[in-house]
């Protein structure tokens, strides 16, 4: 989104000198006119809002009330709020382990059904079923997985005979976090998985033999020629996953609603209750500005990754 | 160096046999060339003796033993793809050092095999470049290397050459035999193209629908097909076949063709009077003739020069027949001309089972 208007702003400060010269004679001048509509769309719709929020971040707005500005007194506060760092450290935790585990699994995932296995396109279009639920339903759904006196899982364990209570998954800090971080994975999961799998369709299978007959291992394979093929689909992949945990806001808000004790509190959900329910519009918004500096070196960080890497140059094939 | 025998080979995909149990001899340091036309299981008998394919029933053995049960790696042969399958992350370098390295060869060892194979096929100036930065025929050479670096037993090419440009095809041809007489490894070469096979194999294994028609030299392929099949699939442009019925006359034979047109069989054919034969004359050896002389009356259809040869396209009774010659007649569609065949270069086949008489 950031980089976006800030691409915009600089589009528009090389096209003053082009309008010097006649329109259509000039190619920067008719790809500006073209990219008009669609520049004025994003202005609109993404950078609009987002300098209302960082404004809305400088006042002390109240629902039904116009703020005034107060420079960064909102910073301020929240600089010396240990709710708001909670939710950092806990924004941080919940989109680096999930992260992980969803690049893991999905990786896995994508393996497996990348092989002759009966059944194949079932398989891969039964994979996508958590994706495609809506969010807000699978999370009731683990709601009453998790839940304190029916949760199947305690059901089960009990069952089992390898506990004696049941779990209090939501309402323990600890089990709270583990619990929400392993329903975001579970959703995560077939974007990761299925992305990877389009990108391990395109290596072609005589590369594989020619490992096989150069006397590469499986792992060697996977190691020395799907890994590294694969990198490029992982760069994007990765940085779309980050992106959408980093801004979870859903799950959270049907399981936890940040509870207990803030334990899941990630900064999307504090900023939205200090903003609606808490009626405090100028620190939600301040405390949503603050996301940015995080999502902006994840952008750089995929930048640098998304490069194409030497290899990927020139030829056609 | 090692020989590798072919014994009863089969092969069946689930149910479906696509290789009928074929015998194959390939000698020591002798460059083979499998050739048939499309689908014909070429590329599925390399990839059994590469390891790729399991094999369903037979015997593969290279250098006397049996390799049924051995993995790929085992085997000791390299292969080129016919895509090349060259890894794009890795340089020049790192693509024909990639053996080596997985068989935690030495450092020196490494860059002194790949210097060595570079040198051979002039890559030097290209180790650090990528597959992707390379040409067509840039790119076979480092599947060839790659090939090279490992020292193998066992060359096997499929189709390495499909990829490239007519020009190209006939320097790499060469290049390819010459590389073989450098090294002397034994090298199995799988093609569709049978000039390919011609002039590159020592033997030829002409294959059709997982059967083997004919082994033999190129020569020998070409002198005495020992089918219809090898005969019209062997020699650039085709075989003019002819069906007719076998006239004996004293010493000489005939094929009495429809339309009275009679084609003069080299003599030893075996046969019987009367017999249903197809008779079969390469264009080479069909001469166009001369004012006084006799020959099978023909009609100019198209006329094909192509610098060395003139290809004239004649209807000859209810038949086109194709005459080579390196004569330059002015000749025009619809004229008339007698074309006479080389008398013992004739080929008769039996017209029910094929076979040559
Ligand atoms: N994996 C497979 N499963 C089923 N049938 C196969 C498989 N691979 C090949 N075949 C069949 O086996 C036969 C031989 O195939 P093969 O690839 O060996 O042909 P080829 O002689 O190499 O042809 P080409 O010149 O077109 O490469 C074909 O009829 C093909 O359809
Ligand atoms: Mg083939």
């Amino acid at each position: 989104m950031f980089v976006d208007t800030k691409s915009q702003r600089r589009a528009s400060a090389r096209a003053a000198p082009a309008r010097r010269f006649r329109l259509g004679e000039s190619r920067g001048a008719m790809g500006l006119l073209f990219m008009l509509p669609a520049a004025a769309v994003l202005l609109l719709f993404l950078a609009y809002p987002l300098g209302l929020g960082v404004w809305l971040g400088m006042t002390d707005t109240r629902v039904g009330r116009a703020g005034q500005y107060i420079g960064f007194e909102n910073y301020e506060m929240l600089w010396t709020d240990s709710v708001f760092w909670t939710s950092v450290f806990n924004t941080l935790l919940y989109t680096v382990a999930a992260s992980i585990a969803k690049f893991a699994l999905g990786l896995w995932l994508a393996l497996l059904l990348n092989r002759h296995l009966p059944f194949k396109a079932f398989l891969r279009a039964i994979v996508l079923l958590p994706w495609i639920v809506p969010t807000a339903l699978s999370a009731i759904a683990f709601w009453w997985i998790y839940d304190s006196q029916f949760s199947i899982i305690s059901w089960s364990l009990t069952r089992l005979g390898l506990i004696e209570h049941n779990i209090n998954f939501l309402g323990d800090p600890t089990w709270a976090r583990a619990s929400v971080i392993i329903a975001n994975v579970w959703r995560g999961i077939p974007f990761v998985a299925i992305t990877l799998l389009a990108g391990l369709q395109t290596i072609p299978p005589s590369l594989y033999e020619a490992a096989t007959i150069d006397g590469a291992t499986p792992w060697q394979r996977f190691r020395y020629v799907t890994f590294p093929m694969l990198t490029p689909i992982i760069a994007v992949v990765m940085t779309f996953s980050v992106l959408f945990t980093f801004t979870d806001f859903q799950l959270i808000y049907v399981l936890t609603r940040g509870g207990p004790l803030n334990a899941t509190h990630l900064m999307a959900t504090l900023s939205f209750q200090r903003a609606i329910p808490g009626g405090n519009l100028g620190e939600g918004a301040a405390i949503a500005v603050t996301m940015i500096p995080f999502l902006l070196s994840a952008i750089l960080f995929s930048y640098f990754g998304l490069q194409r890497r030497r290899w990927q140059h020139g030829g056609n094939d | 160096m090692a020989s590798v025998d072919i014994r009863q080979v089969r092969k069946a995909f689930g149910t479906f046999e696509v290789i009928h149990g074929i015998d194959v001899d390939i000698g020591d340091e002798e460059f083979v060339v499998l050739v048939g036309p499309s689908g014909c299981g070429k590329s599925t008998l390399l990839r059994m003796i590469a390891g790729l394919e399991p094999i369903s029933g037979g015997e593969i053995s290279i250098g006397g033993r049996v390799v049924n049960m051995v993995p790929p790696k085992e085997r000791d042969i390299a292969m080129v793809f016919q895509n090349y399958a060259l890894y794009p992350h890795m340089t020049v370098f790192d693509n024909m050092a990639f053996s080596l390295k997985l068989r935690h060869a030495e450092r020196s060892v490494i860059e002194q095999r790949v210097r060595q194979a570079a040198d051979i096929l002039d890559l030097t100036k290209y180790l650090d470049r990528y597959p992707r930065q390379l040409s067509g025929g840039q790119r076979q050479r480092v599947a060839m290397g790659r090939a090279i670096v490992r020292d193998p037993q066992v060359f096997l090419f499929d189709e390495p050459l499909s990829n490239l440009d007519a020009k190209l095809r006939v320097q790499m041809r060469t290049e390819i035999k010459a590389l073989h007489q450098r090294l002397r490894t034994t090298s199995i070469y799988v093609t569709h193209d049978q000039i390919e096979a011609m002039t590159m194999a020592d033997k030829i294994v002409v294959m059709h629908d997982g059967h083997v028609e004919q082994v033999g030299s190129p020569l020998e392929l070409y002198d005495r097909p020992v089918n219809l099949f090898v005969a019209g699939f062997i020699g650039s442009p085709a075989m003019n076949f002819f069906e007719g019925r076998l006239r004996r006359d004293g010493d000489r034979v005939w094929v009495e063709g429809k339309g009275d047109l009679l084609f003069p069989a080299p003599p030893g054919v075996r046969g019987n009077e009367g017999q249903s034969v197809v008779y079969g004359i390469r264009p080479g050896h069909l001469r166009l003739a001369s004012d006084a002389e006799q020959g099978l009356p023909a009609e100019v259809e198209v006329v094909e020069p192509t610098g060395d040869n003139t290809l004239v396209f004649c209807r000859v009774g209810d038949a086109i027949a194709c005459a080579a010659t390196t004569e330059r007649f002015p000749l025009r569609p619809a004229e008339r001309l007698r074309l006479v065949p080389q008398v013992e270069s004739g080929h008769v086949f039996d017209a029910a089972t094929g076979m040559r008489l």
